[in-house]
């Protein structure tokens, strides 16, 4: 399995010169293997990711993990969706409501585009997934719904080699009680148990997550007590704050392990990481 | 052991911030959890107790009405939005596993996720004023 990151910013794009390492793209995470091309979320970073899809290719799943606008932003502006020769499934989040093709129109039509969701050469699929698992060519998908405002899904995508975590939006801290010591009461810990590679979000420093407690983010020490919860081989900080820069986010990560020794690798997921799984 | 649902989780959190007592029961009438107001309610710590069967907690308590007539356990609020899986609400009398007894009024509603799944069922319990 062969994950690279196209995008790993929070919230809205934000290209400056002082994030150029990390980036400023919102989120977006491709992943292929022999017999998949999956993408993570469609933020701003799914823009550059277009340019890269080998000749040929018949068919790419979007797997998006809910439908705030960071997330879907460059939906718009993913290749595949303009080539009729290419089968898209895109999975998202179910709701109560409306269905995935309502609420994906409303951004994906006049005025906020010019092109509507039904109008997309490519042949389209739409599918809802909820508490799922289902699969892709050789690999599994288990999706779940995860502690983040709206209906809003991680994922374990995983094959006979290797288990990828994806929970770019999340705040464990908010839906338990006496975080991080209860495992079976902990939004998100099936998704990530025992991954080689968990992307989770770590947006704020401590003293950024109090005032904005529930808003479905993540302090640094508590995605870090998450993936030593799950007991996770590799995790990388996701959803960077885009007041952040990559000055800022390296001495986050260095207070943050400051003094301590965690049993897994620690990291900053930065635009164009490559990972082999 | 696989995590609970974010819909339980939540209502556990939603249960941990109440003054009132609160009890979470699973789709097959287990007893995930309660708070700390009602862990007085029922004279027992929740870390103590642990999961309960339903026929377990549905008779714990001695329930009765105000004749001092047992209520059979079908008849509970909590079960009733377990197994018809709608609203309920009633009053009686309750004795703790201290023997105190207590009139409380019951409001039990049943937990349905995301998309449409039975995931459980929430009580919160209120002590009458005059008990």
């Amino acid at each position: 399995m062969k994950v690279t990151v196209w995008g790993t910013r929070g919230s809205i794009p934000s290209p400056s010169p002082d994030n150029n390492h990390y980036g400023g793209n919102t989120s977006c995470v491709q992943v292929t293997t022999d017999d998949a091309f999956l993408v993570l979320d469609a933020g701003s970073g799914i823009r550059r990711l277009s340019g890269k899809i080998p000749e040929g290719t018949a068919r790419v799943d979007l797997l998006l993990t809910h439908l705030h606008m960071d997330h879907i932003i460059g939906l718009g502006f993913f290749g595949p969706l303009y080539n009729s020769a290419i089968t898209v499934n895109i999975y998202g989040p179910s709701s109560i409501r409306e269905d995935l093709g309502t609420r994906l129109t409303r951004y994906l039509s006049p005025p906020l585009f010019p092109i509507r969701l039904q109008d997309l050469p490519c042949q389209l699929n739409l599918i809802e997934i909820s508490h799922s698992e289902f699969q892709i060519g050789d690999l599994t998908i288990k999706s779940d719904y995860v502690c983040h405002p709206g209906p809003t899904l991680g994922y374990r995508i995983e094959n006979s080699n290797s288990v990828l975590a994806y929970i770019p939006d999340h705040e464990p801290n908010l839906g338990s009680a006496h975080f991080p010591y209860e495992p079976n009461w902990t939004s998100g810990f099936d998704l990530a148990k025992n991954a080689d590679l968990l992307f989770h979000d770590a947006q704020y420093t401590p003293e950024e997550y109090q005032p904005r407690v529930g808003w479905g983010h993540s302090s640094i020490p508590d995605a870090l007590a998450f993936a030593k919860m799950t007991e996770v081989k590799r995790m990388y900080f996701f959803h960077h704050d885009p007041a952040h820069s990559d000055a800022q986010l390296d001495n986050l990560l260095k207070a943050a392990m400051k003094g301590k020794r965690f049993p897994f690798e620690v990291g900053i997921a930065a635009e164009g990481d490559e990972f082999e799984l | 052991m696989s995590a609970n649902q974010i819909e339980i989780i939540l209502s556990r959190q939603l249960a941990d911030c109440l003054t009132v007592p609160v009890f979470l029961i699973d789709p097959n009438g287990e007893l995930l959890f309660y708070n700390e107001p009602a862990e007085e309610l029922l004279g027992k710590r929740y870390e103590e107790a642990g999961k309960m069967p339903m026929e377990e907690w549905s008779t714990i308590f001695n329930q009765a009405d105000h004749e001092g007539n047992i209520i059979p356990p079908d008849e509970l609020p909590l079960v009733t939005a377990l197994k018809k899986q709608q609203p309920t609400h009633g009053e009686f009398y309750i004795k703790s596993l201290e023997g105190k007894k207590s009139r409380i009024s019951v409001t039990a509603i049943p937990i349905i996720g995301r998309p449409d799944r039975f995931l459980g069922a929430m009580a919160i319990f209120w002590k009458n004023k005059e008990s």
